[in-house]
């Protein structure tokens, strides 16, 4: 692939309006939520009304129709001027099994409400308390009613679930052992949270390390109309994984972004720091791990565009999503790493938004997807090795 | 009775991005910019979103950028394209434009397009000259309305709040006019994802300064760019005695 091209960071007016949007969000705005455990209604309400958390939706649903790297454009710019685009990036792509796998009816009753931003499709009920990320053993049932599904089961760290109106739901529908192949029996639903709540829906709010805004999903009896059915019964697993390689090329962009807020604050904060008479920054014990972190960024950065290029041109991506996610995320841990040591004290003071940033990049290490479950998928999916599990 | 809404010529300069701190070349010839971040002089920026203002009110027409310098400065015009500018005219020279070439530019453009209002930044961030506007006024014999801070369009008056020293001064222009923004004008606008892919088609012309029959060579020399001494430490100081006896005995001014 043409280096030089890989280099170019792509969707530069995009980037350029997005930071001016962002720089209206300072570190206060976002201490300030960290304190509450609040939720940045502002700005999400910002994002969605210049329209980018719609950049992946198709034009005719009334979004921009634009391919993955400029949603990645987005969120690596989000991180990078220091704010969080967790509170909304799902926004930007659960829709898309909506969109890939939805009837004609589906697409035109949610995508164009979705694309306003009327409609926040933004939770994601998978993870159970008993299944983790043993996704094809999960409980939550489904059972068909006449012209409507009764749901009974729970789910676990569902992200955004009182911030959002809709859910995608993956339930089973076929008891699995009833089922001959194990990625079968699964089905995917929207539901509609607003009415659902107190019929048969509880949401509890699961206090963090950070501001995250996740929680746990009780149904009890939850009725679901069979219109909300995606595609076909039974073959929700297949829905929900072809979402998945660009949600790992888009949490890896944010990781990227990250690294880089990190990697700028280090420099400026190790070149301003006078101690014993010189900047700290002179000291190669303060250089360098600066400088790997910044590195292995680079490294990652380099394997996201590799993904998304990919993505883009229909091929294969999953090897390259899986690792640009992990190494970005380990990238942004590195650089949170030297950005503290940096600091000393000051590192750990809310004023200087490195500790909450900090806290904010350990998630990617464990989510959406763990560390170890990525080096599994390359260990026997790239290299062939023997299955595990 | 409303008059037709005007056309409104926006110049917009390339400049180095405010938040980039500034490094003199080593050879002292100037400020270095290759590898830099350039972006849309913030008060031009200012100048654009009053210019969209106008025309979402309805008493502005067609707004058309300008911009004059390298071929990247046609990124300039997309940013202003992007807040709502309608179209984009490219005045493209390697040359290094002072003030006095921009002001000769911008006139053969004002000749060619006819705008009823010219606004720009009453100065840019690079070189601070605060001049631009005030030459094309003299050089288009049209009145001036310098460091605005609020502008309202009326027929053919456009009334201009400017902000001079120890106040505010309202002054009443006859249209055509040009007039600079100073930053209390207005907080401008970030694009919109839509207006973003709106600008990516439309329309920039590009043209050379011979195209216009103006030499832009320059007129000024540059001797010497240099970096502001270092600002040194201050002293604390204890009491109101330490600080009278410190400023007789060692800074002797009292």
């Amino acid at each position: 692939m043409d280096q030089s091209l890989l280099d170019k960071p792509s969707h530069a007016e995009i980037r350029e309006e997005v930071a001016k949007l962002c720089a209206r969000f300072p570190g206060e705005y976002w201490r300030k939520l960290d304190q509450a455990r609040g939720y940045p209604t502002e700005f999400v309400a910002a994002l969605t009304e210049a329209g980018y958390l719609a950049a992946l939706i198709p034009e005719e649903y009334g979004g921009a129709g634009l391919p993955l790297s400029a949603a990645a454009a987005i969120l690596e710019t989000i991180h990078e001027a220091g704010c969080n685009a967790a509170a909304c990036h799902a926004q930007m792509y659960i829709m898309g099994t909506i969109l890939r796998h939805g009837s004609a009816a589906q697409k035109q009753r949610y995508l164009p409400k979705i694309a306003s931003g009327e409609l926040r499709l933004q939770a994601f009920g998978v993870t159970e308390p008993t299944s983790g990320t043993d996704t094809t053993s999960l409980r939550t049932f489904a059972r068909r009613e006449g012209d409507r599904y009764i749901v009974n089961g729970q789910k676990v760290w569902t992200s955004r679930a009182e911030h959002s109106d809709l859910m995608l739901l993956l339930a089973r529908t076929t008891p699995k052992e009833q089922i001959r192949s194990r990625t079968e029996g699964l089905s995917a639903f929207i539901v509609d949270m607003r009415q659902a709540l107190g019929q048969g829906l509880t949401i509890r709010p699961i206090r963090t390390m950070m501001n995250h805004n996740s929680t746990e999903v009780f149904f009890d009896n939850m009725a679901v109309a069979a219109d909300n059915l995606i595609g076909d019964e039974g073959r929700g697993f297949r829905y929900i994984l072809d979402g998945m390689n660009a949600e790992r090329l888009l949490i890896a962009s944010e990781s990227i972004g990250d690294a880089k807020w990190f990697t700028r604050r280090s420099v400026d904060y190790a070149k301003e720091r006078i101690v014993f008479g010189r900047p700290i920054g002179q000291n190669q014990g303060v250089q360098f791990p600066i400088a790997r972190a910044y590195a292995q960024m680079r490294a990652a950065e380099l394997l996201v565009h590799e993904g998304l290029a990919r993505f883009e041109a229909g091929l294969h991506c999953g090897e390259q999503a899986n690792m640009a996610k992990m190494l970005g995320a380990e990238a942004a841990w590195a650089a949170a790493e030297a950005c503290v040591q940096t600091h000393g004290g000051f590192g750990f003071a809310e004023e200087y938004d490195v500790e909450r940033k900090f806290r904010e990049a350990r998630l990617y290490q464990v989510a959406p997807i763990s560390t170890n479950l990525v080096l599994s998928y390359v260990a026997e999916h790239v290299l062939g090795l023997p299955r595990s599990y | 009775m409303p008059a037709a809404p005007i056309k409104v010529l926006v110049p917009v300069k390339r400049v180095v991005d405010y938040n980039v701190k500034v490094r003199v070349r080593a050879d002292g010839s100037g400020v270095e910019t290759a590898g830099v971040k350039m972006s849309m002089n913030p008060f031009d920026e200012i100048a654009v979103e009053e210019a969209v203002r106008l025309k979402e009110k309805g008493v502005a027409g067609e707004i058309v950028a300008v911009s004059l310098g390298v071929a990247q400065c046609a990124e300039t015009i997309r940013t202003a394209l992007a807040m709502g500018a309608d179209r984009g005219i490219l005045v493209e020279t390697d040359a290094a434009l002072e003030p006095l070439a921009v002001a000769k530019l911008l006139t053969a453009i004002a000749a060619r397009e006819q705008p009823g209002l010219i606004l720009l930044g009453k100065q840019a961030i690079d070189d601070d000259m605060n001049a631009t506007g005030q030459m094309l006024a003299a050089l288009l014999g049209w009145p001036q309305g310098t460091f605005a801070s609020k502008l309202t369009l009326e027929g053919d008056t456009a009334t201009v709040t400017r902000e001079v020293d120890g106040g505010l001064e309202t002054v009443a222009l006859n249209l055509p006019a040009v007039v600079t923004s100073d930053l209390r004008l207005n907080e401008p606008r970030y694009a919109s994802l839509p207006n973003i892919m709106k600008a990516r088609k439309k329309p920039i012309e590009t043209v050379k300064p011979a195209d216009l029959g103006v030499d832009p060579a320059p007129r000024l020399t540059v001797v010497k760019v240099a970096e502001p001494p270092r600002r040194q430490a201050g002293a604390k100081v204890g009491s109101v005695a330490e600080l009278v006896q410190k400023l007789r005995q060692e800074a002797k001014v009292i």
